[in-house]
């Protein structure tokens, strides 16, 4: 073995010059994506912008008229509102809760995926239907599995009056058991993806040398994992975060289960109140970034330099 | 590293092929010509085929001077603003005729969306027709929604429970409270709309108009106008929502249910009471007819005037319906009246009422003898419209409406200091200090 492994090459010194014909093509590659560049700023840049700008008046489209200026007022207004926290909290709850459990199951069922053989083609195929189905057709298959005038699931567990939507926690059980339905299978592809990663040598060494297959599991399979889980947590935190079809479709928000995603809806759509709605979309957008920040932060994980033999 | 070929002569031949579609679109979008009838869009509440079918009648009766093509809106009131209200806004010129429900035409007028009608065309479109509907159209004194189509509440209940309470729901002095006790003595229960949406507003308002109060003092100050709901009538609206939302005759799913969920639950062996839109009796018809409901049912559903607060003050039923706006940004606003005028026309209405059960704004639609033998509460209906009680006129009702739905909900939360809460969170929402 050598002292240090997996190093990457070292460069050799005194690269030859660039040829002429690779600064043509490089140039040529700058020109052919150009304008998918600007389009995507222009797309991305002008309404996260205009958004900026909406934010600093009092605004609504039905009194066009009555347009103020109130420089970071909204902010203020909101970071002080019950509402906004309220909101905050019930999101929290559902991403916290939804990402945990997927994350355990996914790698369940990635594993299971990558180990089963006699039955593995319909098996992989059964496990992703749910992912297949639009989500606001699973919202509503749950929805009405768990109505209490005509849902099954109040007759099997024999409860005959229990309003399933008609509480917060028992409500936010519910979106969050549709979501996990729905978006485990998208987990555990991406860490199937990894798991194939995860080289087999060092497996069967750790087994002659006496490993158990839980030692085996935290020491070699998670840490060479390290990328593919990131990437997993990293989108479907996200996602989670930004969750809105199925408490639109569930309870349209009712009941103190309304999401930051929702409110910024109803306050730019249904209530046309552009300013505040537009900050509630931009600090929306800042919790967005910030997570991401802080994921890349605390995995340390440079995705480009993963595969460090090449 | 790959070589990557590159022959010099197929780039300028490339650009030339791909050029040639970018340039062939626009010559093909540039061809479209508006020769011929002007084709003029209505934007429809959705119905049985009652709105295409009058406005397939005044397109041929128009000898050719316009076609029209039906555009269906969401079934809700809320959802059908929103979709109108970013058309209107980003001046949508394909937006000729907007059915609105009456709610939002005092918002849509103000925003200047909708086109206001002269008075000639007004006393034109408007005769014959009953007060409170007319009300519901007119923002500032000018129309801008003639009415096409009313309705009101009544109250809905079963002759065998109401008989065994003891208790007459026809007589003038039935109030909720005596409502309360007879449901709770028979074990029954009360339907009402009380999931956070419209509907539940139209609740609390009709509960505090009955009352002789008002959710808001001088509507026309817009933004500045004044809550009102920590008055006696006020008070005493809280108190019924919330005695009905703690009592044992509130229905399990109280605080999810909308019309249907009502009509479900009433149509039950629970059922007692319920207060809904006319539109039930037809319904339950012809459910029985199709089998999924016991003739016995039907039978027993009687109906009389929504529920008073208080013995000595009429109630004040409350009152809905839809407005025909023509949109401010439409290329054809004559020929836009034009088709309002026919839309309207009494007969129209009237077989509209047939058709889709839902009441007509006209007086003289009541007296009609087919209506009669269908409905036999038709007078009791235009007596409702009449007296109706209108939600406020504002352009900022989804706001008013909205801080009442968040602090009246669930029903059974509500309590004595709900209303100086809900006077406090409205002004400040109406000011921009609080979110909604």
């Amino acid at each position: 073995m050598t002292a240090v492994q997996d190093a990457p090459p070292k460069k050799e010194p005194g690269r030859a010059a660039i040829s002429e014909r690779v600064k043509g093509e490089r140039r040529l590659g700058l020109y052919l994506t150009l304008p998918s560049y600007v389009v995507m700023l222009l797309v991305t840049a002008y309404p996260l912008g205009y958004a900026l700008v909406l934010s600093l008046y009092n605004f609504r489209l039905t009194d066009p008229d009555g347009r103020s200026f109130v420089g970071l007022g909204n902010y203020l207004v909101i970071l002080t509102d019950p509402v906004w926290w309220n909101d905050f909290v019930t999101t929290f709850a559902i991403t916290v809760v939804t990402v945990a459990i997927e994350l355990v199951l996914g790698f369940w069922f990635a594993f299971v995926m990558l180990r089963i053989v006699r039955v593995r083609g319909p098996l992989r195929t059964a496990i992703l239907i749910p992912y297949g189905i639009v989500t606001v057709v699973s919202a509503f298959i749950f929805r009405y599995a768990f109505a209490i005038d005509s849902g099954f699931v109040n007759q099997w567990l024999k409860l005959t009056e229990f309003d399933w939507f008609g509480d917060r926690w028992s409500a936010i059980f519910v979106i969050c058991l549709s979501e996990i339905w729905k978006t485990t299978p998208f987990i555990s592809l991406l860490l199937l993806a990894g798991l194939v990663q995860v080289p087999e040598d060092m497996q069967e060494a750790a087994k002659v040398d006496g490993a158990t297959a839980w030692q085996r599991l935290w020491k070699i399979t998670l840490p060479n994992m390290k990328a593919a889980i990131m990437v997993a947590l990293l989108f479907r935190t996200l996602d989670a975060w930004r969750i809105f079809d199925n408490p639109y479709v569930m309870t349209a928000g009712a009941n103190n289960t309304e999401t930051i995603s929702f409110l910024a809806y109803r306050q730019n759509v249904t209530l046309v109140n552009l300013g505040m709605g537009s900050a509630v979309s931009v600090l929306l957008f800042i919790s967005v970034v910030a997570i991401a920040w802080i994921f890349i932060k605390v995995f340390k994980t440079d995705l480009s330099q993963v595969r460090g033999d090449q | 590293m790959k070589r990557i070929q590159f022959a010099r002569g197929r780039r300028p031949r490339a650009i030339g092929l791909a050029s040639v579609p970018l340039i062939a679109a626009s010559l093909l979008s540039g061809c479209g010509s508006e020769g011929g009838h002007p084709t003029l869009t209505w934007y429809i509440l959705p119905d049985n085929g009652g709105s295409v079918a009058r406005a397939e009648q005044c397109a041929q009766a128009s000898n050719g001077a316009y076609q029209v093509r039906i555009e269906s809106l969401p079934s809700t009131a809320t959802a059908q603003r929103e979709q109108m209200v970013r058309r209107l806004a980003a001046g949508d010129s394909s937006i000729d005729l907007v059915s609105m429900d009456v709610v939002f035409t005092a918002e849509f007028a103000n925003a200047n969306f909708l086109r206001p009608y002269t008075a000639e065309e007004t006393s034109r479109l408007t005769a014959g027709m009953l007060p409170a509907p007319i009300e519901t159209g007119m923002w500032e004194d000018t129309l801008y929604g003639a009415p096409y189509k009313s309705n009101a509440q009544l109250l809905w209940y079963r002759k065998s429970a109401a008989a065994a309470a003891g208790v007459d729901p026809a007589s003038p002095t039935f109030t909720w409270d005596e409502m309360l006790k007879a449901a709770v003595g028979q074990n029954k229960k009360i339907a009402v709309q009380a999931q956070r949406y419209e509907g539940y507003t139209v609740l609390i308002n009709a509960l505090v108009l009955s009352g002789g109060g008002a959710l808001l003092e001088d509507v026309e100050a817009g933004r500045n106008a004044k809550p009102s709901l920590t008055t006696p009538p006020g008070e005493k609206a809280a108190e019924i929502v919330g005695n009905l939302g703690r009592s044992s005759a509130a229905p399990t799913d109280l605080s999810n249910a909308s019309e249907e969920q009502a009509r479900a639950n009433f149509q039950s062996d629970q059922g007692m009471f319920m207060v809904n839109w006319p539109y039930v009796l037809a319904a339950a018809r012809s459910a029985a007819e199709e089998g999924t409901l016991a003739q016995e049912v039907v039978d027993d559903i009687g109906w009389a005037r929504y529920p008073r607060v208080s013995p000595d003050r009429p109630s004040a039923p409350p009152l809905g319906g839809a407005n025909l706006g023509v949109g401010a940004y439409t290329k054809h606003p004559d020929l836009a009246v034009a088709l309002v005028e026919c839309i309207n026309a009494e007969p129209k209405a009237t077989q509209y009422m047939l058709d889709e059960s839902e009441p007509s704004p006209y007086s003289a639609s009541y007296d009609d003898p087919k209506i009669r033998e269908t409905y036999e509460n038709a007078d009791l209906i235009r007596e409702s419209i009449g007296d109706g009680g209108p939600r406020p006129p504002t352009p900022f009702y989804t706001d008013i409406s909205g801080a009442i739905q968040q602090t009246w909900h669930p029903p059974a939360s509500v309590n004595a200091e709900t209303p100086e809460r809900t006077d406090q969170f409205m002004a400040d929402v109406l000011a921009g200090r609080r979110l909604l």
